[in-house]
């Protein structure tokens, strides 16, 4: 029989807000181990986001057009500056960068599957790229990343675009560090690496140190590939307004822009938490940016960190994103942190719906792990039809908020669609309080 | 090494590329596509991505001072400069030779996954940073940062190296000559074996070096990585 424990705060015991229970355990877990935290996963605290944020739908003032009826296009050409071969994809949700070597081989290839089949794009991580991957990813986005592991010409050429990633929102300014329990033989191999080391990823590019050194280095990515290829430059949030000129002023196509709520594969709780600025603040500092240069819309813009609903593909895009990717969300689709391995992730330490140590490589569900026996648990054909609902779903969920808006196209949506709940995200994301014209920082007006 | 010339004439047959008349696009788009076999770079002035991305067995040769990237990424081409280059001479280069008749900037063969880079001048800083199975030979000097995290390869020094020298390497070898003015993290000399000697002695060789006397491999250091780093432990806090 469950014994029945009394609420702690029916005896009159108060929690400390500053000295909760999950940071006493944490400062119990250091003073144990005098290890920090590391884990999977982007921030977890509470911070002003797309669920601040309101759509005002059309009534007398604005004209909706017919739900299930009227057309509302969900198309996107990214990086057509440039390059003889833009990206022109069904929908503005593309899947973010995410390593061979963070995820199982089943799981990279579920994520190919799923973009292809809603003709959507999807990107190789650090450590190269997987011929699973290329053979099911109708469009493949191929990072560049500061240790170029796995970096190779020919990949280069078989890409439909390059990704020079300078950072990512869960730790904008550092590095990775891929631990030896998932660096299995075909990891160390394509990574040049002995099995079961650490394997460090570098936190700035080996061969340029700054925005005119950039400028040459994607001069040489277009030679290499004959300039067929659009040129992405992702960076993590942080100095956005001054990151995404720079990274315009160096020649990108498109710019991706990530939240500090963006996975990784592995970082410093530390890390994860207090570096970085949330997507919602990161939007309009981009936008911005671009509107300066002038070349907004010209320069797409991709907004990821924290996009799990069409919601929030739709305010992202009101704000002026031009697409949006997902990672966390992505791997829920495949079947990351499900119930039915609650009994597994029990004996982890961890629970359904707290799971992040993606690090450890001992997932239930077979996605971030280089372990065989679990990673066979992912079928990717199964994974790729999930995620293709999944993204299927998040598009018509942001139809759906398109047209009451009055929209035919999603980028159609404006920040004038918007209002903030919170004073903060009033002031992050430049739209009125609702109920009022006022912007915080901004002139007063009608 | 022999001092900085224009180098031989061409071989009959050779095609020329005069980037006083055409564009480093034209270049590059040729040798990707090539209709010849042999090469020659004429007024290069500096230019950048000079031959990038040569996957084929072509012979090219730059007859003047190369940019940024020179040679990037190649993959089977015998490049000579005959010249000074700039940052990244054959970066992440897969296979083929890179000569370079001048001296190096920054970044030389950064990252290069096979092939041999040879420099007869002397190489600026983080020469062979992030090296995956490249070899490099530099007749002069390198800067502080050198096979910074080198993961594979070997590279061989004739005069110095600064400091930091393979700082927080993994598996490349490295052999120097000349004063190393100070080791990086978990960078340590090892000692030279006979198996050393012999790959010491054929690296010089295919550099064009003949590795006796002053460029005997006896005459060489070898550093190579402690593995103390391998894994990630707290009481290395200070090693960082």
């Amino acid at each position: 029989m469950t014994e029945l424990r009394p609420d702690p705060a029916s005896l009159g015991l108060r929690e400390s807000h500053t000295f909760d229970r999950a940071t006493i355990a944490g400062i119990q877990r250091a003073a144990a181990t005098g290890v920090y935290d590391i884990r999977g996963g982007g921030a977890k605290r509470r911070l002003p986001h797309f669920d601040d944020l309101l759509f005002l739908g059309a009534s007398m003032s604005r004209y909706p057009l017919e739900g299930y009826r009227e057309r509302c296009d969900t198309d996107v050409v990214l990086g057509d500056r440039n390059a003889r071969f833009p990206l022109h994809l069904a929908i503005p949700v593309t899947i973010a960068g995410m390593s061979f070597g963070a995820l199982s081989a089943p799981a990279k290839e579920a994520l190919g599957r799923g973009a292809s089949e809603v003709g959507t794009s999807t990107t190789t991580g650090d450590g190269g790229m997987t011929p699973e991957e290329r053979g099911q990813s109708k469009h493949l986005v191929y990072q560049y990343l500061p240790s170029r592991y796995g970096m190779n010409p020919a990949d280069l050429r078989k890409a439909d675009a390059i990704e020079v990633v300078l950072g990512q929102g869960a730790k904008p300014g550092g590095g990775g560090m891929l631990l030896g329990q998932k660096i299995s033989a075909r990891v160390a191999a394509m990574r040049t690496l002995p099995a079961g080391i650490d394997q460090r990823s570098a936190c700035r590019h080996p061969d340029w140190t700054g925005p005119d050194d950039l400028a040459i280095k994607i001069l040489e990515l277009r030679e290499i590939t004959d300039w067929e290829k659009p040129v992405y430059v992702k960076v993590g949030a942080s100095r956005t307004y001054y990151d995404v000129k720079l990274a315009v002023a160096s020649g990108a196509d498109v710019v991706v822009v990530d939240g500090m709520q963006g996975g990784t594969a592995a970082t410093q709780d530390v890390f994860i938490e207090h570096v970085g600025i949330p997507t919602l603040a990161a939007i309009p500092q981009a936008v911005q940016a671009l509107r300066e240069l002038g070349l907004h819309r010209k320069v797409q813009l991709i907004v990821s960190g924290g996009i799990r609903t069409g919601a929030d593909v739709a305010k992202a895009m009101a704000l002026g994103a031009d697409a949006v990717a997902i990672g966390t969300a992505a791997l829920v689709a495949l079947g990351d942190n499900d119930p039915r391995h609650a009994g597994e992730y029990a004996a982890l330490g961890s629970a359904a719906g707290f799971y992040d140590d993606y690090q450890d490589g001992r997932d239930p569900a077979g996605i971030t792990t280089q372990d065989p026996e679990l990673a066979a648990r992912l079928d990717p054909v199964e994974g790729g039809r999930r995620l293709a609902n999944y993204l299927r779903v998040l598009t018509m969920e942001a139809q759906t908020i398109a047209r009451a808006c009055g929209k035919s196209h999603l980028r159609n949506l404006e920040p004038e669609d918007l209002v903030a709940l919170t004073i903060e995200a009033a002031a992050m994301a430049r739209v009125p309080l609702a109920g009022t014209s006022w912007i915080p920082g901004q002139p007063a007006s009608l | 090494m022999a001092p900085l010339s224009a180098g031989v004439a061409p071989a009959a047959g050779t095609v020329t590329f005069d980037l006083a008349e055409t564009t480093v696009r034209a270049l590059n788009s040729e040798l990707h596509s090539p209709s010849a076999t042999c090469y020659q770079v004429l007024h290069p002035q500096g230019a950048h991505a000079l031959a990038a991305g040569v996957h084929a067995p072509l012979t090219v040769d730059v007859r003047g001072h190369a940019g940024y990237y020179c040679a990037g990424m190649n993959d089977g081409a015998a490049i000579t400069v005959h010249g000074n280059v700039g940052t990244g001479v054959a970066e992440n280069m897969m296979s083929g030779v890179v000569r370079v008749r001048g001296d190096a900037s920054q970044s030389a063969g950064a990252t290069g996954h096979g092939g041999l880079l040879v420099i007869e001048g002397s190489a600026s800083m983080r020469c062979g940073i992030s090296m995956k199975g490249i070899d490099i030979v530099v007749g002069g000097d390198i800067g502080p940062m050198s096979a910074f995290m080198a993961q594979a390869g070997r590279l061989v020094v004739c005069g110095d190296a600064g400091d930091g020298l393979g700082d927080s390497i993994y598996e490349a070898r490295v052999y120097v000559r000349g004063v190393v003015g100070g080791l990086g993290a978990d960078c340590v000399e090892k000692e030279l074996g006979p198996e050393h000697v012999a790959e010491l002695a054929e690296l010089l060789t295919a550099a064009g070096l003949e590795p006796t006397g002053a460029y005997a491999p006896a005459r060489f250091r070898r550093y190579g990585s402690a593995r103390r780093l391998y894994h990630f432990a707290t009481h290395n806090s200070t090693a960082y």
